[in-house]
């Protein structure tokens, strides 16, 4: 179409083992809101962080207003006058609201030795009013709520000449007042024929805004369709639609008497009122997209943040977990999302890392601690769980990712924890590694482990859980038997559907 | 009405830092009779100058999120190299712009290791002290370098301005003006604080992040250089082993004054309430004849509850 603004064709994207980008078609129009949508991991960001100068693409090609660019840096997207507006802000949170409008760009007087802050307090006022945004130009930043910032990053981007603004999940902190404001802001921009690309899990906030919608599914470029042809069921069946296959081993082990019972777990802004009730030898998958509250149930459960309200019980009893250090003690047990982050020491080495959570019981008389039977045990689970290292003295940073995660899982196992809570514990793990963690898995709950699995791949979901939790803002949207599940009726709780 | 409490919160830093002060004068003029006497009063804002200057310094560097330890041996240095200049017959004002030379020459090594070498600020300004401290040993074999053929350049210490004026306080207020203006009013100032402030936005904003870390580094060298120059007017010679400690006071100044260790925010007018906390607070002391042990006592659990109180602020200001 020869009025496109921006049209990007034949996209590639590879990163070392995994294929983000094949093969993607992406174009948009001045004045249009194109809303771009997939589940996690679909390649949204990745096409995104293409544009704007963040990734480079391996193969494809880039029209601007019909001419070919080449965007390497993030400069070179803002130069062309493409701005995203991310999900945290690129703001300075101690300067004022018009010094953040125009840092880099401040108006000078005095042979421009001297920034004109009157003039520019002027300008911002002018600018904001002009957008119809309410805000003082002397407020500091740090001052203004999630809403108004988002606000101001989308009016530095005016004021940068934005030909494309790109939102990342806009609304994923604005209450229902301030999203009606982001909606009106983006008809003025509309109107001033800007291109938007909108990306977003929330289905149905698009009938509000979007023209047209293109969906993405694992790096594959699915479809665009004009948002009035179309329906949230379809979309959703764009999104996800694949086979299951006989990738998953199968569940043997049934679940037996509850071990745990969580009753209104509650964290303000966060998580609202979560309820679950998890067996022994059961695996409860918690599905649910970015910024559900998945984590932070985990962080809640695991004693990591402060909780307002609710209860947790084990085999019966009332217990508190007010720090990790309670929750190991009662044999709760954490696999962290970003393991390299807060889950291993990297600096130590496989036995260490081990026996790091039971150090008390490995110590002998004086406090010393017993290195021969550090190595027994050691060597036992890296036996038992097939953790592949040359030595039980290599740091724990030359393994791989399925390794690491192995480790991780002996430290719990050592303490004798009894649950365990996985968050995303296949990421970042090639597809064979993959497979003998879900064998692990099974086997754990086959010895009367109990494991929650938070995932944002649905078909581990569905191949491994036996029950499935799905959050959507904080709450709970559903728990649903395996049996009937599927990845359709996921994604439609997931998403705010009901 | 959260915003409210946010804004009072950080006037409130300011505010409590100068009533501090008012507070401690009115309280040292009680105790001792001779403190509020013009004579006294006049000694501890000379007293001020040079910690002072370097405290100016040292603003700049923390409000981009950095550190410099290295500014007290930058004084012995560039004022023993200053020392050796005089003696040698130079001029006073050539004695005095070798030294902010100096100063300025190291401080423009530490920043260049910072912002091109990507050194954390505290190794590279820590190694600094060491050799900058070593140098001024070596340079002087360990003796105080005395400017006995030179008998006016005490005067830059000594002189009084229209009889009333000293002129340490005159180069303290022109250089704290002169600072201040520079932070708030020019964009150089400007991109310090959005450096400090977030400092990928401001790379991102096409901020050139890497020239203003040297830039800030640069000007905490030549204050302390500027500083070593004041000190050996003082002193009337230069003394290698000066100046141990005067980071540390120039850093507690700033903070005490409300800039922010974690970078972003600070004022000159602050570090100035700040250092002259720290010099009223030692000689109200002394005149109190309390012992050198236990005023370090006393001002470490000073900088200690002023840090707490910067924390606990910076803590309300969370959305």
């Amino acid at each position: 179409m020869a009025s496109d603004l921006l049209v990007m064709s034949n996209i590639h994207k590879s990163f070392p083992g995994v294929k983000a980008l094949d093969e993607v078609n992406f174009s948009l129009k001045a004045g249009e809101v194109h809303a771009l949508i997939g589940e996690n991991g679909a390649g949204k960001s990745t096409l995104m962080k293409i544009l704007t100068g963040v990734y480079k693409m391996d193969e494809g090609e880039i029209l601007l207003e019909g001419e070919a660019v080449h965007i390497n840096k993030t400069i070179d997207a803002q130069n062309l006058g493409i701005s995203i507006i991310y999900q945290e802000f690129n703001l300075f949170p101690h300067l004022t609201v018009a010094e953040n409008l125009y840092i880099r760009r401040e108006p000078r007087k005095l042979a421009k030795w001297i920034i004109d802050d009157k003039a520019q307090r002027q300008k911002t006022r002018e600018m904001l009013a002009e957008i119809h945004l309410d805000l003082d130009p002397n407020r500091k930043v740090n001052t203004l709520s999630v809403a108004q910032q988002q606000m101001l990053e989308i009016a530095k981007a005016l004021a940068l000449n934005a030909k494309i603004v790109i939102m990342d999940e806009p609304t994923s902190a604005l209450t229902d007042a301030e999203i009606e404001n982001l909606f009106r802001i983006i008809h003025e921009l509309k109107r001033r024929k800007v291109g938007i690309v909108y990306i977003s899990h929330r289905l149905e906030e698009l009938q509000h805004i979007a023209d047209r919608v293109t969906v993405l599914r694992d790096g594959k470029f699915v479809g665009t369709v004009d948002y009035k042809d179309t329906s949230v069921r379809e979309l959703v069946r764009m999104m996800v639609g694949r086979e299951l296959g006989d990738y998953f081993p199968e569940r043997t082990t049934k679940p037996e008497e509850p071990l745990l019972e969580v009753r209104g777990l509650s964290r303000k802004k966060v998580i609202d009122d979560i309820s679950f009730t998890l067996h022994r030898g059961e695996i409860l998958g918690v599905a649910g997209l970015m910024g559900a509250g998945r984590t932070e149930m985990a962080r809640a459960l695991f004693g990591a943040d402060h909780v307002d309200s609710g209860e947790i019980l084990l085999e019966g009893e009332l217990i508190q977990i007010k720090s990790p250090f309670d929750a190991i003690r009662h044999g709760i047990g954490y696999l962290t999302e970003d393991r390299k982050r807060d889950g291993l020491t990297m600096g130590l080495n496989v036995k260490e890392n081990i026996a790091l959570a039971s150090i008390k019981d490995f110590t002998k008389w004086g406090g010393r601690m017993d290195d021969g039977r550090i190595g027994e045990v050691s060597k036992e689970y890296v036996d038992q769980l097939q953790i592949k290292t040359p030595s039980l003295n290599q740091l724990v940073k030359f393994l791989s990712g399925g390794n690491q995660q192995k480790v991780i899982l002996a430290r719990w196992l050592c303490k004798g924890t009894k649950i365990l809570i996985f968050d995303e514990p296949t990421r970042g793990i090639d597809v064979g590694a993959k497979r003998e963690i879900y064998n692990l898995m099974n086997q754990l709950t086959a010895d009367g482990h109990a494991i929650i699995m938070i995932s944002s791949e649905l078909p581990e979901i569905l191949g491994m859980s036996d029950r499935i939790l799905t959050m959507h803002e904080g709450k709970v949207a559903g728990i649903t038997d395996r049996a009937s599940a599927t990845e359709e009726s996921i994604m439609y709780l997931a998403t705010g559907g009901r | 009405m959260e915003n409210q409490k946010r804004l009072r919160a950080s006037t409130l830093q300011q505010f409590a830092a100068f009533a501090s002060l008012i507070l401690m004068v009115i309280l040292f003029s009680i105790l001792s009779p001779y403190f509020f006497s013009y004579d006294n009063l006049i000694t501890v804002i000379k007293q001020t100058s040079v910690v002072g200057i370097i405290a100016i310094g040292v603003t700049f560097v923390i409000i981009t999120g950095g550190i410099d330890l290295s500014l007290g041996s930058l004084v012995a240095v560039s004022g023993v190299v200053a020392g050796f200049v005089l003696a040698a017959g130079a001029p006073n004002i050539v004695g005095i712009l070798v030294g902010a030379m100096i100063g300025l020459l190291c401080g423009v090594i530490s920043g260049f290791l910072v912002a091109f070498g990507d050194l954390p600020a505290f190794i590279a300004t820590l190694g600094m002290m060491m050799s900058a401290r070593g140098m001024s040993l070596v340079l002087t074999k360990g003796r105080p370098v005395y400017l006995a053929q030179n008998k006016t350049f005490n005067l830059v210490y000594n002189y009084n301005l229209f009889k009333v004026i000293p002129l340490p306080v005159i180069y303290l207020v022109i250089i704290a003006v002169l600072a201040h203006f520079i932070l708030k009013r020019t964009a150089i100032g400007r991109y310090v604080f959005a450096t400090g402030s977030n400092e990928e936005a401001a790379r991102l904003s096409g901020i050139n992040v890497r020239l203003v870390k040297l830039v800030v580094y640069s000007i905490s060298g030549l204050m302390s250089g500027l500083s070593g120059v004041i000190l050996v007017a003082r002193l009337n010679s230069a003394q290698p082993a000066i100046g141990s400690g005067y980071e540390l006071d120039a850093i507690a100044a700033a903070v005490i004054g409300g800039t922010s260790l974690s970078g972003g925010e600070g004022q000159i007018i602050g570090t100035i309430i700040g250092a002259l906390i720290m010099s009223t607070m030692k000689n109200g002391l002394n005149l109190m004849h309390v012992s050198q042990f236990w005023q370090q006592v006393i001002i470490g659990v000073v900088v200690i509850v002023a840090v707490y109180i910067d924390i606990k602020r910076r803590d309300t200001q969370r959305p």
